[in-house]
């Protein structure tokens, strides 16, 4: 099969057939991938919702250059060659983004001080490279009534930005899903419709796939910030799964385990619900080390002898910096 | 008095059932095509006829058709689209209670050209009544050998089937009703795979307005070209026009394409002018969700030209003077009419609608409804309009289905047109808090000066 050439933001990359506009944007590297908040690699029919992705596709292919009439997905949207797409370098597709934070916020609690996701939050770091410094929402934000959705995992329907990636792990990593999405439009919530617990090996992965704070880990809930923890990648022998997760230890305690995510926060391996939750002794599992995290990452900023960064006024910083 | 193709016996004693239908030449373009055509020649004529769809995009049915793969082995669907629910249009409605055979002929028509030996009639909820007319008719059919097995001793097999919606604007999409149509929930599919490729169960299935099925009957009767004789330029054919508002006769009208807007609303053989002798405001000419028109724009173009019923002449001058042809649903507004409230209606609608699958539509039509409450009960400031103008604008083009683009146009070009009425709603809100203030002072369209050069 020949590889299929495609330009994104002026750097042209060579990728095999199939591969979507996102995967060969995030092959050429950061610097040119869009974010993508419901887009996830191991979860089929994954993307295509939250629109974050948006890019600006100016010449359709080789064979009918012709450029796309709208802004298209990036992650639903496959490559063809010759294609040419404009991301970072398109002010329609950062404007459209900037819209599309700005959607997702409107009715987002904005809660992070009390939120556990904060520090890996997703929604936190679109918002803070695409978002605006004040809303223009001046309406009461929607509420749902709290449902219980069993005694692991801990929904926040409030924070929910509706990716339908959990939807998705229930459907393809778990037998019998008994949750999904209710109602419609602005009401559309995440529910077991009838009181119904999420109880099955792999649920956890819920967690670790949700990209903002309406599913956290119960058994970690108010334990600690996760930037004050110590992520280890460590392993050990399980029946149920590979076994390989990431514990966040605080001096020699396992505060809690998640899987291990990658680059672009997806989790390698899915875990099982034992390793997550009920595994939190040191002796449980063997260290292999320190899990290497972005330096620009908030969880970065406590261990690894990086220096602690003060945020300076604007008084205090020197003339020439400003200028 | 213009030709008329699919109304043309609405008026017939007993016409809902077989035999009057039958006497009035129903079913002779099922004879003709099972017949004497082959499937393709079916296909062929529609190309020719220049049939463009009736459900609002105008896409040409017959490309549309040539598109459906035909992989073999694979089973091929035609599905009618008759979750009619876009405000201001009931055309369907109306053709389906009159003429409900009409309708079941053209279904086995098209399935013959298409080679598809399962069809479905997916129908609004709220149409329930008609659902059950329709199956009545359904039924006489098998019973007089249109529908079954070896139809007409040709060999080709039918069924037809009706499903009745749940009552949800969204499973007009086409995709969101294949959804529907599995047993899922109405959400939009991701494009591509386009349905002539993946539709329904995975295969290529071609869905269709009712309007634009029913319109294949006298194609396949009277040929293509002959069609295509009637109508200007690219819009051929007749086109049912559900007109309401401020009119003297509200109604269904078949129009051949091409009639004059003017000749449209005032003339006495269709709309019969404007009610009780007040002028016209404004009028939304193809359904809730297209462009609204002020009065100065509605009759003539920007340029000064005469606005015909057609496709392209409803859409001359783009979104900035012009609108679309969309679904027919023609509503037009006298002098007395409040285009705020209606906007926050219209708006409100789109709220309610939305499926809620992404995040721009979702968030955003919420939004625009709420900022257009505000400004409608005179709590609204300057800033609210600049705002309303700017979400419109983010959700347009950026959301998965055209639901995002309905609940935007509205809004935007009601903005566009009417600024100073909203600009009145914020600068007077002790006279706007009633509803009928229009009454009291009717606040006509300002039409913006010529620009010299």
């Amino acid at each position: 099969m020949s590889l299929l050439k495609v330009t994104i933001d002026g750097k042209t990359i060579e990728v095999e057939p199939g591969k979507t506009i996102l995967q060969a944007a995030r092959q050429i590297g950061p610097d040119v991938a869009p974010p993508a908040m419901c887009y996830y690699t191991k979860l089929k029919t994954s993307g295509g919702y939250c629109r974050t992705c948006l890019v600006k596709v100016t010449k359709g292919s080789e064979k009918d250059p012709r450029p796309m009439p709208k802004l298209v997905a990036s992650c639903r949207t496959t490559v063809m060659d010759g294609m040419e797409v404009q991301n970072y370098s398109s002010d329609e597709v950062v404007e459209a983004r900037k819209g599309v934070v700005e959607f997702l916020l409107i009715n987002h609690p904005l809660d992070c001080p009390i939120c556990d996701q904060a520090g890996e939050c997703h929604l936190q770091d679109l918002s803070y490279e695409n978002g605006r410094s004040k809303s223009r929402y001046e309406f009461k934000r929607r509420t749902f009534e709290k449902i219980d959705i069993g005694e692991k995992i801990q929904l926040h329907m409030t924070r929910c930005i509706l990716c339908y990636r959990c939807v998705k792990v229930a459907d393809q990593l778990t037998p019998g899903r008994v949750h999904g999405v209710i109602n419609r439009g602005e009401v559309a919530e995440i529910s077991t419709y009838i009181q119904n617990a999420v109880d099955n090996e792999f649920s956890g992965n819920m967690i670790d796939v949700c990209p903002v704070g309406a599913l956290t880990d119960k058994t970690f809930r108010f334990k600690s910030r996760v930037w004050f923890l110590k992520p280890v990648d460590a392993h050990r022998d399980c029946d149920q799964c590979s076994g390989k997760a990431v514990v966040w230890k605080y001096g020699n305690e396992i505060y809690r385990v998640t899987g291990r995510k990658d680059q672009w926060g997806e989790v390698d391996e899915w875990i099982c619900n034992t390793c997550r939750f009920e595994k939190k002794s040191p002796s449980d599992w063997v260290e292999e080390g320190p899990r290497k995290i972005n330096r620009h990452s908030v969880i970065a900023q406590n261990h690894y002898g990086s220096k602690t960064r003060f945020v300076a006024s604007p008084e205090s910083l020197p003339q020439k910096q400003l200028s | 008095m213009g030709r008329k193709l699919l109304l043309t016996h609405d008026h017939v004693e007993g016409i809902q059932g077989y035999t009057a239908y039958r006497a009035n030449g129903g079913y002779r373009s099922v004879e003709k095509a099972l017949k004497k055509m082959t499937p393709d020649e079916v296909v062929e004529e529609v190309k020719k006829s220049g049939l463009r769809g009736r459900g609002g995009a105008g896409f040409p049915t017959g490309m549309k058709w040539s598109f459906l793969a035909k992989p073999d082995g694979v089973p091929r669907y035609l599905v009618c689209n008759a979750d009619e629910s876009e405000p201001g249009t009931f055309k369907d409605r109306y053709l389906m209670e009159r003429i409900p055979h009409i309708l079941i002929e053209g279904m086995i028509t098209s399935s013959y050209a298409l080679g598809a030996n399962t069809s479905y009639i997916y129908i609004r909820g709220e149409y329930f009544y008609v659902a059950r007319i329709l199956e009545n008719a359904i039924a006489e059919a098998y019973a007089n050998g249109w529908l079954g097995k070896n139809i007409l001793g040709t060999g080709y097999n039918l069924d037809l089937y009706v499903q009745v919606g749940g009552g949800a604007y969204i499973c007009g999409e086409e995709t969101a009703l294949l959804e529907s149509l599995e047993g899922k929930r109405g959400n939009p599919r991701i494009k591509p795979p386009f349905p002539a490729v993946a539709g329904l169960y995975g295969c290529p299935t071609v869905v269709n307005n009712v309007e634009t099925i029913a319109a294949v009957v006298p194609i396949v009767n009277d040929g293509g070209d002959e069609y295509a004789k009637i109508g200007i330029g690219r819009s051929t054919g007749t086109k049912l026009i559900s007109a309401s508002g401020n009119i003297n006769k509200p109604g269904v009208y078949e129009i051949e394409l091409g009639v004059p807007v003017e000749e449209f609303i005032f003339s006495d053989e269709y709309c019969g002018g404007i009610a009780n002798g007040k002028r016209m405001k404004a009028c939304v000419p193809g359904g809730s969700s297209v462009p609204i028109l002020p009065d100065y724009l509605v009759c003539k173009t920007a340029a000064g030209e005469d606005r015909l019923m057609t496709y392209e002449s409803l859409s001359d001058g783009g979104f900035v003077s012009g609108s679309m042809l969309g679904s027919g649903g023609f509503i037009v507004y006298d002098e007395h009419q409040c285009i705020v409230r209606n906007t926050w209606n219209f708006s409100r609608f789109y709220h309610h609608e939305s499926c809620g699958q992404c995040s721009p539509c979702r968030e955003g039509t919420g939004w625009m409804e709420r900022v257009l409450h505000r400004l409608e009960k005179g709590e609204g400031n300057m800033s609210d309009i600049d705002l309303l103008v700017d979400v419109a604008k983010k959700i347009e083009g950026n959301t998965i289905c055209p639901l995002g683009d309905a609940a935007a146009w509205p809004v935007a070009a009601a903005i566009r047109h009417f600024r100073h009425e909203f600009e009145y709603h914020v600068l007077h809100p002790d006279k706007i808090k009633d509803p009928k203030h229009g009454h009291r002072e009717p606040i006509m369209p300002v039409k913006p000066e010529p620009v010299t050069a």
